[in-house]
């Protein structure tokens, strides 16, 4: 079945079904995350011992890691400017690159941080505090997964759509786009919040 | 094209904007200005960050009036989600 209104936008709504859609699954989004960051308020300020949490894990990797989602925000971005502007093999570069710095963010955050802490013996049930880490970190890994299996597609099979249907195409790659600047959104308050504070 | 070029160079300031920020809250963080300032200071400038992107990133500056109203529903449950916890705890653990 045809899914209705992917180009034009819908009289009621003054949106096209999938920008609506994808907004209201980052709504959804967002309520899950702030269930998890209210579990951190409670864990952190109800519970007798904290970490000194700038001890327990790398503040430098972290902002690293910070500045690679930034990073792959702004590619993301310029690979929507360039379908704009019809430039498709701009577009291939800017989300290759989108697509690499997340595979990085992954490398560092499984490579350096997370397995270092498991050879330290560092796990989920160790303490409060992992436990929550690891849920929240975790969850926000599995987020880029998804975000890099979508752009993958998008970056090499899906993007035969350009040919056929530029304009939807081009919404497609807003769409993913909007998911991929959430997930760095995401990032932007998870670090301070298990790293610095 | 100059549209294009413009829209280029905010999400180019923008970028930088939000790497500078991140530098900010490492260095505020190295400060000993006690916890609440520091915590009060993070999340500020991850507000503040976080606007940045969903503003221009994500063109919510521009967006229909929908979503900001999709999008008001949801931070107040969000927020009922941090302050009911908060007010518990306030009130029971921290006497």
């Amino acid at each position: 079945m045809e899914i209705p209104y992917t180009i034009t936008e819908r009289e009621d709504t003054g949106l096209t079904n999938p920008k609506l859609g994808i907004w209201l699954f980052l709504a959804s989004e967002l309520m899950l995350f702030g269930a998890l960051f209210s579990s951190y308020l409670v864990l952190r300020l109800s519970g007798s011992s904290w970490p000194v949490q700038a001890e327990e894990l790398s503040v430098p990797l972290g902002t690293l890691n910070t500045a690679i989602l930034i990073s792959s925000s702004i590619t993301m971005v310029m690979s929507w400017v360039a379908l704009k502007a019809q430039d498709f093999k701009k577009f291939r570069l800017h989300l290759g690159l989108t697509i690499i710095l997340a595979l990085l963010f992954l490398f560092i955050k499984i490579v350096f941080e997370y397995m270092p802490k498991f050879e330290h013996h560092h796990y989920m049930s160790t303490n409060n505090f992992f436990g929550i880490y690891f849920t929240m970190t975790g969850l926000h890994a599995l987020h880029i997964i998804a975000g890099v299996v979508v752009n993958g597609y998008l970056w090499g099979p899906g993007s035969k759509m350009w040919k056929s249907e530029p304009e939807k195409f081009t919404n497609r790659i807003e769409v993913s786009g909007l998911y991929w600047h959430f997930v760095d959104l995401v990032w932007i308050f998870l670090f301070p919040v298990l790293y610095l504070l | 094209m100059a549209d294009a070029q413009s829209h280029l160079t905010v999400y180019r300031n923008v970028f930088l904007a939000l790497l500078v920020l991140t530098v900010v809250t490492v260095a505020v963080a190295g400060l000993n200005v006690g916890t609440g300032a520091a915590v009060g200071i993070a999340l500020l400038i991850a507000a503040f960050k976080g606007s940045l992107v969903a503003n221009y990133f994500m063109h919510l500056a521009t967006e229909r009036k929908l979503i900001y109203m999709l999008l008001v529903l949801t931070v107040a449950f969000f927020l009922a989600l941090m302050i009911i916890p908060l007010t518990d705890i306030l009130t029971h653990v921290r006497q």
